[in-house]
């Protein structure tokens, strides 16, 4: 039985591929863009990088709609990045509609929140290790509470269901940055640049049994 | 919230880590792998490879460092050095590379930086400003390892680069650069305060209080130091703990 990491051509999977493999125990890790590839994986990560509209037309591209959607109704799926934002209905990156399955939006870090009382500005985009605040989830098994994550993005998910929320963190405004939901995880930040901790939840995330 | 970063910085050339004092006299300082690896346990927030090799026919090597690298160390890696077109970049961000820093080529070329954040992301576009003071207030922007002066003002070029798409700014003062003299902190506060992305302070760090100076009178978001890991006069983790104590948000 294998893990799929979905590519579509946008950015680097090898580091993705290569995290899973270091805590996979064995199973196989398969980078595919084939459809038949993804619905036959016991377990499916679907990872984004770059801009939404770009990361959108190019899953179309590839023909590659129908398998993410049939994996996130029906096995172990984790999303990582844009991979989670995408899991929404619409991003104000580039003003696109995105895969829907869950309700709520895309938003960038707004401008007028971006300043300490200092004077001092947070810049975007936001890079660097982060506090994640857990809410009970079978992925943060080992992991501590307020545990810190590499992140580095200018857009987070606004979930409209509030029992979405699995783990959120604070850069000027407060924001979610984990989502799960029966068989599906999805996180902004990541694990596989997350050393010991993100390996963790990959672990997690190989041996979950939703 | 958001932690300050430590980067150690790895000058890379003919597969071997070596450093330098104002980019000359290189002193050998150990296997490129072996050093990421040592960094990353004792909780490194980044790792920079400089691939300063001069000869292209090397040029892959730093692939291959990249490769292995990625394989067995899991923080996110920033590559530069001899970076010229856009399929420079792609090359280094699939052998494992997250972030690509580019210098003389985005001088040369600033529609480089545009055209690589554009297909790539934004996120992985680092550019590298040497700079060096002029006159009192005023920082150039120079170029080929701190050889040629390109007359551009060093603040008004961290501002192009910031509007042309680079998701973060490497920032060298190429008069402390190799001297343990500290950072040039106002030269760092100045390219902070003027733009709206990350700027990785570099060049000068002798010792812990400077690491602690950059980010809090630089103000800069990360602070890149090479010889201070390298040799062992410090680790990564006695560099945290002292930037704490002085009330910095590190990741401990």
């Amino acid at each position: 039985m294998s893990i799929a990491v979905i590519d579509y051509g946008m950015g680097n999977l090898r580091s993705v591929s290569k995290a899973l493999e270091h805590v996979a125990g064995g199973k196989q890790v398969i980078v595919t863009a084939e459809p038949a590839v993804v619905a036959e994986a016991e377990r499916v990560v679907f990872p984004g990088q770059g801009a939404m509209p770009d990361c959108m037309s190019e899953l179309d591209a590839r023909g590659l709609r129908a398998a993410v959607l049939a994996a996130a109704k029906s096995k172990p799926f984790l999303g990582i990045c844009v991979g989670e934002q995408m899991l929404f209905e619409h991003s104000d990156e580039g003003n696109v509609a995105a895969l829907a399955v869950f309700a709520g939006n895309v938003k960038r870090f707004p401008d007028e929140k971006m300043v300490l009382p200092t004077g001092e500005r947070l810049k975007v985009p936001h890079m660097g290790w982060n506090e994640v605040v857990q809410k009970p989830h079978a992925l943060w098994r080992g992991i501590d509470d307020r545990s810190r994550f590499y992140f580095v993005h200018s857009y987070f998910v606004e979930p409209a269901d509030p029992a979405l929320v699995t783990g959120s963190s604070e850069y000027g405004v407060p924001f979610t940055c984990a989502v799960g939901r029966d068989n599906i995880f999805a996180v902004q930040f990541h694990p596989e640049k997350s050393a010991r901790d993100g390996l963790q939840l990959l672990k997690n995330f190989v041996e979950w049994h939703p | 919230m958001l932690a300050k970063r430590i980067i150690p910085c790895l000058d890379v050339t003919a597969g071997r880590v070596v450093k330098g004092t104002n980019f000359v006299g290189l002193r050998d300082a150990g296997d490129p792998i072996e050093i990421a690896r040592r960094y990353n346990e004792q909780g490194a927030d980044e790792v920079t490879f400089l691939d300063i090799t001069a000869s292209s026919d090397q040029r892959d090597i730093i692939l291959h460092i990249i490769e292995a690298c990625a394989e067995q160390v899991f923080i996110p890696l920033t590559v530069g050095g001899g970076v010229r077109k856009v399929e420079d970049v792609r090359r280094l961000l699939n052998a494992g590379a997250d972030k690509v820093s580019m210098n003389t080529a985005a001088v040369q070329n600033p529609d480089l930086v545009f055209d690589a954040s554009s297909k790539v992301g934004s996120q992985c576009i680092v550019v590298a400003i040497d700079a060096k003071q002029v006159a009192p207030g005023l920082w150039h922007v120079f170029t080929h390892g701190g050889r040629n002066d390109t007359g551009m003002d060093a603040i008004e070029w961290a501002k192009k680069v910031d509007a042309l798409g680079a998701g973060e700014i490497l920032l060298t003062s190429m008069d402390r650069d190799g001297t343990k003299n500290g950072f040039d902190l106002a030269l760092t506060r100045a390219v902070s305060d003027a733009v709206k992305i990350p700027v990785i302070a570099s060049g000068g760090v002798g010792n812990l209080q400077h690491l602690a100076d950059g980010v809090s009178e630089g103000r800069a978001d990360a602070v890149l130091a090479a010889s201070i890991f390298h040799f062992g006069e410090y680790t990564v983790r006695q560099a945290k703990e002292y930037m704490a104590s002085r009330g910095i948000e590190v990741r401990l």
